[in-house]
């Protein structure tokens, strides 16, 4: 295709520049922007009209002039060069190395965009992830090829849990260590040391790619991270036969710069002023998580988002429930116990749970001792707020055997070090544990085989 | 095709403008660019045609050409539906697997009707007999559920003059008609615009319930055939399970689950599990009565728009074949917002939330789309088409548009509660908010067909959850102990009824599916023992003693009794009128 160089920039809107009399422009188009002072810039059409054409500048417009540009459209769409050799490096948000790192030299180029997967070409994921946390592996269990996001909000320790699971995820009985791959959106430069330290500290840096777009890198480059980590991951999993584990951080910060963009382009906004679309394009992130017959790699994505005003029903985190398949929430109140990892357990979920667990991949009682322990924890919490309102006097004996028992499971079971990695038979044993400051007749969920077989009293 | 071309003028996202379409019609296919893309006209401003694409549009741009089809968006009818899985604009899934590979590219075509399988056409009309559409010209075994009636197709009326039974795929010729503009060669195979309702000879009401075997659905909120209902809930409180529930245990001949704008590994699980699973009215695999259609959330929004009107046009085809038929769309939430989608790139004035002004009035018209009907053919078959429509209200808050714009059009309202999913009572749907109007209608079917009690027994247990929420707020402020005994049995009777019927076990194999007989023994057994304690407490038995008698748990896990044991109700009943009458008074 000839190389098509315009001079012509007619206006710049907030991220966006319209490029006037263009000709054989398509839309979805990778541009360079050159400055008169040499450097240069990156964008992408977002719409073509005629001879007018809709440019969203990567790096952002502040120093541009209708004056100042030339703008070159590439004939192509965005593409990230890819290799194997990309693990241990870190790259800025739009794939080029930041380290000090030799140039990759690609084995492929491919559209970060990707394709749709075929439903029917996905393998149902039901392999166990052993994360070595009792609230996701006992209560809301992960498996591989799953999308299961953090719901955190400002001052919790997402970060924290994000980077332990990254550090002791593996399957069970396979020493198979997971690929990480690290996308950054907006987050701080503390945070994002955080993470490259402990990544280095344990030694996970090695089989690691690292996407960074710290607070203070352009906004809207931040559209582009996300999907640069996950066409990564892609040719990692389904090329390499890796599993590989995706941790993207911070989705809010993406949806907003999203906002931004649909603010410039000045279209009819949907709730918060979020565009209409904002579920359909976060779709084209969650799902590009799973497993694909007859393929060894699997995706399996851990998106940290924060809730702001730690609103559940705000339309980032409501839109992300309905794509992905369950949520891990925090608690703001736990925290402030001093309860390290603070999983809000009642409406934190795993969709996956139940063709993960059981005979054969965790243990045969696991589904009804997670029953269990959800029920006697949400009887518990409601006694505990009947006790505040009438006194504990007013409890039941058997009422307040639950306040004791949710008191231990907070204490104990959801407690845990960051550095404390405990098996899924330690997690079950700790909940039996649990279990037993109830009667025995108490535990309607658990059939009176396990109760033989795993109640301490039977030891 | 046709050799009637524009050119690309504007793309946005999905949208792209043509300009030049000499002739074209409002929801006329087209293909767009050198890759020839799918798309639909969707407006028409002097000369320009705006076109939703249902691919990618990445890489089109001004100066492409446009080609023309003049046909409308429509789906291809015959042998071979069942087991099928497409796309939302019928494309099968499968073949597009074995020929493109994991990942859906653009323009990849594949037939809808898998032109190797080779059907057994047995002629069912005979030469000399005067058809019209919807007269059935023979049959063809497509699984061992599914008997197909090849029927007449639209416009098409005359005398047969030749037919035969021939073996062959769904392109081979089974009949001649003569009709006044000549003879015309019918095959197995028949296409339908997927906007425009299949014509029916005339509707009448519903008169017979749909059984799901799901106990709270059955007993207290029923749905017949040929209505229609809608599950709104927010996210985790069970809408998937519950709609994959109603598309694995309802007792209809046909199955179509659409999967709308949802997540991909769910379509997963049900193509993995429904060979698995056998049907318990005819022991055969589920799938061999199943349709599905699956346009995840990630696959383009304009063919999401599609696929819930490609669903119900192969529903009301089988519907017309005299089937009982049942379309789960999941979720209607996710076409709604496809529609907001492609009505804010046409820069229309939105309406409510931004949805456009004609939101209510095409969920109407596709909930219109259900009924129970005579089909057109002289044999005045009988046909169902029964709707179930997923809602995801954002926020979980039901005074959303999507949500509103259901509840005005359907009959049956089940409202999933995420405080019941958060305390794990599943299914969550709430007994309090939920309502059925067919209630009147289910409950005459039910007390001659099942047993007479059963509109009583209904009222009785519904009125005692209804007192239990009365009372909890009591509760909450003054404690249990400060209620009287009668309201306190009353309490231990609401609980049963909430653990031990409503609360139900998908996962469990034996729990999954309850048969109405079992259901009817189940609440019945509950009730009895409410009306046998609340006399001996007022003759002075003791409250406790009645709250811990040992039969109780015998009672919760009747749920677990055998569907060819039933008897052992009796027995229950029986034991638990001794354990009561042997009770200190």
């Amino acid at each position: 295709m000839v190389t098509r160089e315009y001079r012509t920039a007619r206006e710049i809107v907030g991220p966006l520049v319209l490029v006037d009399g263009v000709e054989g422009v398509t839309f979805g188009e990778l541009t360079d922007i050159k400055l008169d002072d040499g450097s240069l810039r990156r964008g992408r059409v977002l719409e073509v009209n005629g001879d007018k054409a809709v440019v969203q500048v990567f790096e952002g417009t502040s120093d541009l002039s209708t004056e100042n540009l030339t703008i070159k459209f590439l004939g192509k769409g965005t593409e990230l060069g890819v290799s194997g050799d990309m693990l241990g490096r870190v790259f800025d948000g739009f794939g080029r190395p930041i380290d000090d790192g030799p140039a990759i030299i690609p084995e492929k180029w491919l559209n970060i965009n990707g394709n749709p997967m075929n439903p029917f070409s996905r393998d149902y994921p039901n392999e166990f992830i052993q994360t070595g946390i009792s609230t996701i592996d006992l209560l809301n269990t992960l498996v591989r090829g799953q999308k299961l996001p953090f719901f955190s909000a400002s001052g919790l320790p997402h970060s924290r849990m994000a980077a332990q699971v990254a550090r002791q995820a593996k399957v069970l009985r396979t020493d198979d260590k997971f690929a990480v791959i690290f996308g950054a959106m907006g987050i701080t430069f503390e945070e994002s040391e955080f993470f490259i330290s402990d990544f280095r500290r344990t030694g996970a840096l090695e089989r690691a790619v690292l996407f960074m777009n710290l607070a203070d890198d352009p906004a809207i480059e931040r559209i582009s991270v996300p999907r640069m980590a996950l066409t990564t991951a892609e040719f990692l999993a389904f090329e390499k036969g890796m599993h590989v584990l995706v941790i993207l951080t911070d989705l809010t910060n993406y949806c907003e710069a999203l906002r931004e963009i649909s603010a410039a382009r000045k279209e009819v906004p949907g709730r918060r002023g979020y565009p209409g679309y904002l579920y359909t394009d976060l779709s084209t992130i969650y799902e590009r998580a799973g497993r694909i017959k007859g393929k060894n790699g699997s995706i399996t994505q851990l998106p940290v988002l924060t809730m702001p005003e730690d609103d559940k029903t705000h339309p980032i985190p409501d839109l992300t429930g309905y794509i992905t398949e369950g949520q891990i929430i925090m608690s703001r109140p736990l925290h402030a116990q001093g309860i390290y990892p603070p999983v809000d357990v009642l409406p934190s979920l795993s969709r996956l749970k139940d063709k993960g667990i059981g005979d054969g991949k965790t243990r045969e009682d696991h589904a009804d001792v997670m029953n269990q322990l959800y029920s006697a924890y949400a009887r518990g919490k409601n006694s505990k707020e009947l006790a505040v309102v009438l006194g504990e006097s007013a409890l039941s004996d058997i009422d307040l055997l639950y306040v004791k028992f949710a008191d231990a499971f907070e204490n104990r079971f959801i407690r845990q070090g960051e550095d404390e990695n405990r098996s899924i038979d330690e997690s079950l044993a700790l909940g039996w544990e649990l279990l037993a400051i109830l009667p025995k007749s108490e535990l309607k969920r658990v059939n009176d085989k396990y109760i033989e077989k795993y109640h301490p009293e039977n030891k | 095709m046709s050799n009637a071309q524009g050119v690309v003028v504007k793309v946005s996202g999905p949208l792209v403008v043509a300009r030049g379409l000499k002739n074209a019609r409002m929801y006329e296919m087209v293909r767009v660019g050198e890759g020839r893309l799918f798309g639909e006209i969707i407006e028409i401003r002097s000369g320009d045609c705006s076109i939703q694409v249902y691919e990618e549009t990445e890489g089109i741009g001004p100066g492409q050409p446009v080609f023309r089809t003049e046909e409308a968006l429509s789906v291809e009818l015959g042998p071979g539906l069942i087991r099928s899985i497409y796309d939302g604009v019928q494309r099968p899934l499968d073949k597009l697997h074995a020929a493109f590979g994991e990942y859906i590219v653009r323009g990849a075509e594949s037939p809808a009707l898998d032109r190797n399988l080779i059907w057994d056409f047995v002629p069912v009309a005979k030469v000399g007999d005067q058809v019209a559409h919807g007269d059935v010209l023979g049959t063809v075994e497509e699984s061992k559920l599914v008997n197909h009636k090849i029927m007449v197709p639209f416009g098409v009326e005359g005398q047969v003059s030749k037919i035969a039974a021939v073996t062959g795929n769904v392109d081979t010729v089974v009949a001649t008609v003569d009709t006044a503009k000549g003879p015309v060669e019918l095959t197995m195979v028949q296409r339908w615009p997927v906007r425009k309702p299949r014509p029916v000879a005339r509707k009448m009401p519903p008169v017979s319930p749909i059984t799901t075997g799901q106990r709270v659905l059955d007993m207290f909120f029923p749905l017949t055939q040929g209505g229609t209902a809608c599950v709104p809930g927010p996210f985790g409180s069970g809408k998937t399970v519950v709609q994959h529930q109603l598309a694995k245990w309802a007792n209809a001949n046909i199955v179509v689950y659409v999967g709308c704008g949802e997540r991909g590994n769910e379509m997963t699980d049900v193509l993995q599990e429904f060979p698995a699973l056998i049907d318990p009215v005819s022991n055969e695999p589920l799938m061999e009565r199943t349709v599905l259609i699956a346009n995840t959330s990630n696959m383009p929004v304009a063919a999401r728009e599609a696929s819930v009107f490609t669903g119900i046009t192969i529903a009301e085809y089988f519907r017309d074949m005299g089937f009982s038929v049942a379309l789960m769309a999941d979720s209607t939430s996710r076409w709604a917002e496809a529609m907001r989608e492609m009505s804010g790139r046409l820069e229309e004035m939105p309406g409510e939330e931004g949805y456009p002004a004609y939101l209510s009035s095409r969920i109407a018209s596709f909930y219109e789309r259900a009924g129970n009907v005579i089909c057109k053919g002289s044999d005045e078959r009988q046909g169902t088409l029964s709707l179930i429509g997923a809602v995801s209200p954002p926020g979980g808050d039901f005074s959303e548009p999507v949500v509103q714009a259901t509840l005005r059009v359907v009959k049956v309202f089940w409202g999933l509660d995420d405080k019941l999913a958060f305390a794990r009572h599943f299914p969550a749907i709430n007994w309090l908010t939920s309502y059925s109007l067919y209630q009147e209608v289910v409950d005459k079917y039910s007390n001659e067909n099942y047993d007479p009690a059963w509109q009583a027994n209904r009222q009785k247990a519904m009125g005692i959850l209804q007192q239990e929420a009365e009372l909890d707020e009591l509760v909450r402020l003054v404690g249990m102990d400060a209620l009287p005994m009668s309201d306190r049995l009353l309490m231990q009777a609401a609980k049963m009824i909430r653990e031990d019927f409503l609360h139900q076990n998908a996962f469990d194999e034996r729990d999954t599916y309850t048969s109405l007989k079992k259901q009817f023994r189940m609440l019945d057994l509950i009730l009895s023992y409410f009306d046998l304690a609340k006399p001996a407490l007022e003759e002075g038995v003791l409250l406790n003693s009645l709250l811990s008698l040992d039969v109780l748990e015998d009672i919760a896990r009747a749920k677990l009794i055998d569907e060819d044991k039933l008897e052992e109700f009796d027995a229950l009943k029986e034991t638990l009128t001794q354990e009561i009458a042997a009770l200190p008074r």
